[in-house]
């Protein structure tokens, strides 16, 4: 007894460790984000971060605004989560309810490509396909904007956002349906007034992840959006999001410099945001009780 | 990750890493460009070796004027073509030891006046100052033209505007001129087109075609030369800058424009040939700096990058050849 329980102990140990490495891992990565960001509170100050300009080398005044950086980013992920959700939700109730077998065998795989074409392919099909087609739907003097990096990146996010709201949308009990349909409702009444609100925490935490997809995506704003720092609403404007900009600077920036603990302040500031994403999204799944 | 060993048992030294990535942002080495994003990850990771950073040359051959041992220090700007000619001089002459370090031309310098390396690499001339304070040590700097670098502003074939003086230019960037009516072309929006602030080509264009000036803030900064020729290829209004070397390259789907120096100066078409004579005004030499005349290993690698290989090498990494 005593041996075995030593070696359960052991093995409960063991497990318990595996199980608590990602909390340990989150709690590494804000410790040394943090590290390297704090240099920047004492030399030139936190107030630095709100200037309205990121220009981080300049002979004359180096600035490092994250306004512009947050609303880029801003920007991007509320477009393209305007472009996903009603084709995602639509898709998914199709391919949950209403596609015969035959339709979801091919549907389904052609979904599944789409979310594992690499971004960097996507990026490049953008640059050269997407980007001259809205530059000449809507006449743009060029197309390197925001529109298009939204484009692209919903197109990265509609896979993920299908097949989660698919599930969720199955997995509303069968007898909830039956009950609509005997009760006379039609198919499409069943559809919108039973089924969907019954899998919408499922279809919201999808969007979630979805956005968390959209707000962390990298390579495709880097060759798209045209990174120039402005801070504006328009989709037509090109912008500079919070993750091209550590993409595009971190490699060439001196080690210890300002600049430098200025992009882990970026980086802390995005971690924080797909953070916050996320704990909203588990709220909400344990409101409804999707969560145990 | 600071040495980088070849299969002979030779090596060529780069001290600083990022000192290599500029050599791959820069010039026009595109192949690089999307693939070196990804390493630029890593790079998240990896603060613990800061303090390596500051060790710098690691198992460097002592500077001395042993027989096969050299050392080249200075220009960041010259790191990457400086060790692809130390890369196939040590292939030519496996007897031959050259460890290249960055660090900048004022670094390149003082090791040369205070005799810690051979050969100093500077993307500027000496100045006068330093002169001096190499005389006090009893040192005589020797200027040896090795390459040069120019940067081109290309538009769009369709673009009727072919000539602009240096300030025009230094204008549409710097965001003072926004229509292309300002120099003499259609009343439509410029949009100008810069690479990132990582890239050694950004600070250079904006030391000596803005003046120091910021970029503008409508800017779209691509992430390298072959983005900002597809770009400029797309777009009609668009103007952009690159290396000489990949302009050429791209003359079939963006156009080169014609730079004068000054209002009353002649438009240079920008060419080798007008690069390599100093005509065409947005070009530097590149220099070595030897102690007196270079001798021994010395001058076998100085001869060497001014020999036709060298030269050719000089073409390859985006430069123009001085011979």
């Amino acid at each position: 007894m005593n041996s075995l329980g030593f070696s359960d102990k052991a093995v409960r140990l063991l497990l318990l460790g595996a199980a608590s490495m990602s909390i340990l891992i989150v709690l590494l990565i804000f410790l040394f984000l943090g590290k390297e960001a704090i240099p920047f509170v004492e030399q030139p100050g936190l107030q630095a971060l709100l200037d309205s300009r990121w220009i981080p080398v300049s002979f004359q005044q180096a600035r490092f605004g994250l306004l512009p950086l947050l609303t880029g980013s801003a920007l991007i992920t509320v477009l393209a989560t305007i472009f996903t959700v009603p084709v995602s939700i639509c898709g998914a109730m199709y391919i949950a309810d209403l596609a015969s077998p035959l339709e979801r065998e091919i549907l389904k795989p052609f979904i599944e490509i789409l979310a594992a074409i690499p971004s960097v392919v996507l990026g490049f099909f953008g640059l050269l396909v997407v980007a001259p087609l809205i530059k000449k739907l809507f006449h743009l003097p060029s197309g390197l904007s925001a529109l298009t990096g939204a484009v692209l990146l919903a197109l990265m996010a509609v896979p993920t956002v299908i097949s989660i709201s698919e599930d969720a949308i199955r997995s509303v009990p069968m007898a909830y349906k039956k009950a609509s349909l005997a009760l006379g409702a039609s198919q499409l009444q069943t559809m919108l007034r039973v089924t969907v609100p019954a899998a919408l925490p499922g279809i919201v935490a999808a969007v979630m992840l979805g956005m968390g997809r959209i707000i962390g995506e990298t390579m495709v704003v880097l060759m798209v959006t045209g990174n120039a720092g402005i801070i504006t609403w328009r989709p037509a404007e090109s912008v500079r999001t919070m993750t091209a900009t550590i993409a595009a600077e971190m490699g060439e920036v001196g080690f210890g410099s300002i600049h430098y603990s200025a992009l882990f302040w970026v980086g802390l500031v995005l971690l924080l945001i797909t953070f916050g994403l996320n704990l909203v999204a588990q709220r909400v799944l344990k409101k409804y009780g999707m969560m145990q | 990750m600071v040495n980088r060993w070849r299969p002979q048992g030779r090596f060529a030294e780069v001290s600083d890493t990022t000192q290599t990535q500029r050599a791959w942002y820069d010039v026009t080495s595109d192949r690089m460009n999307y693939s070196a994003l990804f390493i630029l990850l890593p790079l998240l990771v990896l603060p613990a070796c800061r303090p390596d950073q500051q060790k710098a040359a690691g198992p460097a051959p002592p500077p001395s004027t042993h027989h096969a041992a050299l050392t080249i220090k200075g220009s960041d700007t010259m790191v990457h073509l400086v060790s692809s000619w130390a890369e196939q001089y040590m292939k030519a002459s496996p007897k031959a030891q050259v460890s290249v370090t960055g660090g900048g031309s004022g670094t390149g310098f003082a090791a040369l006046i205070n005799g810690t390396t051979d050969i100093c690499a500077a993307s500027r001339p000496i100045q006068t100052k330093e002169i001096g304070q190499a005389k006090d040590k009893g040192i005589t700097p020797k200027e040896i033209a090795v390459a040069r670098d120019a940067i081109v502003v290309i538009v769009h074939p369709k673009n009727p505007v072919g000539t602009m003086t240096m300030q025009q230019a230094g204008d549409i960037f710097s965001g003072k001129f926004s229509r292309w009516s300002q120099v003499g072309g259609p009343s439509e929006a410029i949009i100008p087109l810069s690479r990132e602030s990582s890239s050694g080509t950004y600070v250079f264009f904006q030391e000596h075609v803005l003046k120091k000036a910021d970029y503008t803030v409508n800017a779209r900064l691509m992430p390298g030369t072959s983005a900002m020729a597809m770009a400029v290829a797309a777009d009609e209004t668009a103007v952009g800058y690159t290396g000489l070397g990949y302009a050429l390259e791209m003359k079939d789907s963006v156009r080169m424009v014609s730079i004068k120096k000054t209002q009353d100066a002649p438009a240079v078409v920008p060419s080798e040939e007008t690069v390599a004579s100093g005509a065409y005004p947005i070009s530097r030499e590149l220099y070595f700096y030897t102690n007196g005349e270079a001798h021994g290993a010395a001058k076998d690698f100085v001869e060497f990058c001014l020999s036709a290989t060298g030269q050719q090498i000089v073409r390859e990494t985006g430069y123009v050849a001085v011979h």
